[in-house]
């Protein structure tokens, strides 16, 4: 199978997943910068992707996206590791036109999968994973279920503590690193590329980057200023405001 | 200005592919700034004979940049630290007086090293014997001009054609891989008419037997255009991937 098997058909499956999951946190830092402004209206489109066909389709695809990059990245790196031999040179430089990110995508990678756990535990599990456990039967508490579709609850919570808000903010600059080199790196890897669109593709890459970037940092940054609708301390949202 | 330095090397020294190298440090006096690096190589060589030593193995052969035959690991850049240049074409008064520096062969799985600086090549052989050439039906020689190209296509086949195989890329690659030379080979033919019948063939051919050979996989760092002493350019990488990927979804 060539896509295993051959260099380039490996590094397709990695641009492609890569490329999904661009689009993923493309919309995802849409989505959440509407909790900064509205944090009804950001509840409101927490509910209507809750344990719903479509939100669990897209899930699926996610969570199998993010599984074959991860596979891939471990796959490829061991074989290039191998590629590059035992003997390691004495003296090793850098050189002016190679990022640092470039050569860090691994660690970087790594860095990222170890908050995306924390950031899964703090709120996919107790958002569409309890809607859909309850929706499958499985007992849980009367409000555990009606917050699990109030989105702006569970980010003030956690983004009212100073120390998760560091925390993303650290895992949002990482993100960022594997961003700039990923987006251009993948379009490279589909030979979407010549040498007029290089520097082109290369900035519009930085330039995505960094929108998605600011448009997540947003909420960790109002979160340690308690700024906003959100998290100023005269906010008036509650996640059940009729009661 | 022409004066004269006095350094201190440290080479890689491996009596053959299976023997354990290690550095040893030579010191050298009184070398003129005007010596390109290889001749002060020469000098070094000239006196560990006389002190009937073994003399450094490397490789070099038209000394004018064009070969592709010499090259060294220099200060941590193939080819030391001048852009475009062989290492034959790096002279001693990009040093000064005083100097250590540090003289590695290529280190990759793909090029085992044959004795001190001199590593193994010939998988990049082995790369165009799987598909880097036109075949022709030998007749009268074709007129010129005969055939067009536009003129553009033309200066970024012979951009690609500049490549001398040296294997600095490889070299450079923290992947060990061998990408810019086969995207260089590839695009050269893929860009002009004669290299249309073969054209599908040849990429899928030239990738498999850099696979096979086991070379490492393209990152896109670009760490080989910045060392390449021809400045090839990684846009040829992405035509490659795209020759590639056009020649499997054909099947």
């Amino acid at each position: 199978m060539w896509l295993i098997d051959s260099s380039i058909g490996r590094k397709l499956i990695m641009s492609i997943t890569g490329a999904m999951l661009v689009l993923f946190l493309l919309f995802h830092s849409i989505m959440n910068f509407v909790a900064v402004i509205n944090p009804i209206a950001y509840d409101a489109i927490c509910a209507f992707l809750g344990a719903n066909w479509y939100a669990l389709v897209a899930t699926m695809g996610l969570a199998a996206g993010f599984v074959i990059h991860i596979l891939y990245a471990f796959f490829l790196s061991y074989q290039n590791m191998r590629a590059r031999g035992k003997d390691h040179y004495a003296v090793s430089s850098k050189q002016k036109e190679v990022s640092w990110a470039s050569q860090n995508m691994l660690v970087l990678g790594v860095v990222i999968l170890g908050f995306l756990s924390l950031h899964l535990f703090q709120f996919w599990s107790k958002m569409q994973l309890i809607e859909l456990m309850h929706k499958m039967g499985t007992h849980a508490d009367e409000e555990v279920v009606k917050l699990a579709a109030k989105g702006a609850h569970w980010v003030q919570y956690y983004f009212s503590q100073p120390v998760y808000a560091i925390l993303y903010i650290v895992w949002l600059i990482a993100l960022w690193f594997h961003l700039t080199h990923g987006v251009w790196s993948s379009l490279q890897s589909l030979g979407i590329n010549n040498k007029t669109w290089l520097p082109r593709v290369k900035s519009i890459s930085n330039v995505i980057a960094t929108i998605i970037i600011l448009l997540f940092i947003a909420i960790p940054v109002c979160g340690l200023l308690e700024a906003g609708p959100l998290f100023s301390p005269n906010s008036t949202y509650h996640p059940f405001p009729n009661l | 200005m022409e004066k004269n330095i006095n350094i201190t090397l440290k080479i890689w020294r491996q009596a053959g592919p299976k023997e354990k190298g290690k550095f040893e440090t030579y010191k050298l006096e009184n070398i003129s700034t005007d010596s390109s690096f290889l001749e002060m190589l020469d000098v070094l060589n000239e006196k560990l004979v006389r002190e009937r030593k073994e003399p450094i193995a490397f490789d070099h052969d038209c000394r004018e940049g064009i070969c592709g035959m010499c090259g060294l690991y220099i200060n941590g850049h193939p080819h030391g630290l001048d852009g475009e240049t062989t290492t034959c074409q790096l002279h001693m008064r990009r040093f000064n007086d005083g100097d250590t520096i540090t003289i590695e062969p290529w280190r990759s799985t793909g090029f085992p090293v044959i004795k001190d600086l001199i590593v193994n090549r010939g998988a990049f052989d082995k790369i165009i014997q799987a598909g880097g050439y036109v075949s022709v039906n030998t007749g009268g020689i074709p007129d010129g001009n005969a055939i067009p190209i536009p003129r553009h296509k033309a200066e970024e086949a012979m951009d690609a054609a500049s490549c001398i195989g040296c294997g600095a890329c490889v070299a450079a690659c923290k992947n060990g891989s061998a990408m810019l030379f086969v995207a260089a080979k590839v695009s050269q033919f893929a860009l002009l008419p004669q290299g249309q019948v073969e054209r599908v063939a040849r990429a899928k051919a030239m990738v498999s037997k850099m696979d096979e050979l086991g070379f490492g996989n393209c990152t896109n760092t670009g760490a080989c255009e910045a060392e390449c002493p021809k400045a090839i350019s990684i846009s040829h990488i992405a035509r490659l991937n795209r020759e590639y990927l056009k020649a499997k979804f054909k099947d």
